[in-house]
């Protein structure tokens, strides 16, 4: 092993905490696109603790790709003017366990699998952050290689699922039955 | 005011639970335990099937972009926020963010937050009855310069009390999110100050279970960083987890 693969170790994560919400959250921090543009939808859902009951002191990243499949690299994110899509959004749940974020569908990019919101959950009670993924309804699971893998159950947990007003919901279930599927990626030690 | 919550355990049976997964583990995890029954918040909030391994791809490879935009400089400091100076001791701190391969961070989002020098926090659920300063918000942000290093000024926040169990208290810390130069880079921590009596008692500092680990999260003291008359300066670095990028694509960039 050549000396530029050895890893640092890493310093550890800890839990995001109960008092983060005067400090992370921020005005239209959820909104990638105003509400009122052409093409845009709600990714909303809850999220759940293993007995089913919402977390109310949980917080959701989003990182994606614009609906050509072009990934922003542009500043923009906290100081949102209205013009810029930068790709990344920020939503804390509210007393219900519910997030919501406002932004577009993602598009294919160039030389991945099917479309998706990576999405990465801090809670109180989460010692470290997860990851996951939130693809679109109807996704082909066998051209992707990350749901190839999976059983029928944990494919669904990482759909996201149509609602009658064209919203996307994805739900997150921390623990129990219909646990999400959290991700690891190479390098990563636990 | 200071009665026992039925239902909690106390410290002893905390402690003891603490020793003895500390005893079961025979490596130490570099990361924290997610399931970690001393901090009873964890017990119906960690997934209980393995984390399944992926190649990241798409957006997962960017970081987000933040920039001059972004972040006013005055927010990295958090005694000039209101219109007097805190309470408490101000203290300089600094360090670098790397990726794994230890190459700088730079230009990216660093954002922290803290109690004050009582140990309250500006949170409406924050009902432990210490001092509210209303010079400290205990919110500050800043970006990494050139060589990954980030810079704020701010207060010593000091150990709060907390329900996880009878006579529960949190070590002295700062909360800090951060960002690399992938979106799989993301973390947020705590940064915690050498010598505090409280670590063997926490059982959120202890979901680390190993101690080299652990070590990684207490800033140091420099005394060359601190100002006469002025600040005491500390100093902690941060290296971000797991970079999937291999040789050759470091050599394109």
């Amino acid at each position: 092993m050549s000396e530029a693969t050895r890893m640092l170790p890493a310093t550890p994560g800890q839990t995001i905490g109960p008092f983060f919400h005067y400090a992370l959250p921020y005005e239209r921090d959820h909104e990638l696109v105003p509400p009122a543009t052409p093409g845009a939808i709600r990714l909303h859902g809850t999220v759940y603790d293993g007995d089913g009951s919402p977390v109310p002191d949980a917080m959701l990243e989003i990182r994606q790709a614009d609906p050509t499949g072009t990934i922003p690299e542009v500043e923009g994110s906290l100081r949102r003017d209205g013009t810029v899509f930068t790709g990344w959004g920020r939503a804390d749940t509210d007393t219900a366990g519910r997030y919501s974020f406002t932004t577009v569908e993602p598009g294919p990019t160039r030389g991945s699998g099917a479309p998706f919101f990576s999405i990465v959950v801090f809670a109180r009670g989460l010692t470290n952050r997860l990851f996951t993924r939130a693809y679109l309804p109807g996704t082909d699971v066998d051209d992707d290689a990350t749901l190839a893998h999976l059983d029928p159950a944990e494919r669904q947990s990482m759909l996201t699922v149509r609602q009658s007003d064209g919203s996307l919901r994805f739900d997150v279930h921390l623990q129990g039955p219909r646990e999400t599927v959290f991700l690891t990626f190479p390098g990563h030690q636990a | 005011m200071n009665a026992q919550q039925p239902g909690l355990a106390d410290q002893a049976t905390i402690s003891a639970e603490i020793e003895k997964i500390q005893a079961d583990t025979k490596n130490g995890d570099p990361q924290p335990r997610r399931n970690y029954s001393p901090y009873r918040s964890s017990l119906l909030r960690h997934p209980t099937k393995d984390l399944r391994h992926a190649d990241p791809e798409g957006a997962e490879l960017v970081a987000p972009v933040f920039g001059p935009a972004d972040v006013d400089p005055i927010e990295a400091d958090l005694t000039i926020q209101a219109n007097g100076e805190p309470i408490g001791e101000r203290m300089s701190l600094t360090g670098r963010v790397v990726d794994g391969q230890g190459r700088p961070v730079r230009n990216q989002l660093v954002e922290i937050w803290q109690a004050n020098a009582a140990g309250r926090y500006i949170h409406k659920r924050d009902q432990h009855p210490a001092a509210i300063d209303p010079n400290f918000t205990g919110v500050g942000r800043c970006l990494t310069d050139d060589d990954g290093v980030y810079r704020f000024t701010t207060i010593k926040p000091g150990p709060y009390p907390w329900r996880n169990h009878v006579n529960a208290w949190r070590p002295a810390h700062i909360h800090f999110s951060l960002f690399g130069t992938e979106f799989t880079h993301r973390m947020i921590t705590q940064m915690y100050f050498p010598g505090d009596p409280l670590f063997s008692l926490d059982p959120i500092y202890q979901s680390i279970t190993d101690q080299a680990a652990r070590d990684r999260l207490l800033a140091a003291y420099d005394h060359d960083l601190s100002q006469h008359e002025w600040a005491t300066g500390y100093r902690w670095d941060i290296v971000l987890t797991g970079s999937h990028s291999t040789p050759m694509e470091q050599e394109h960039e």
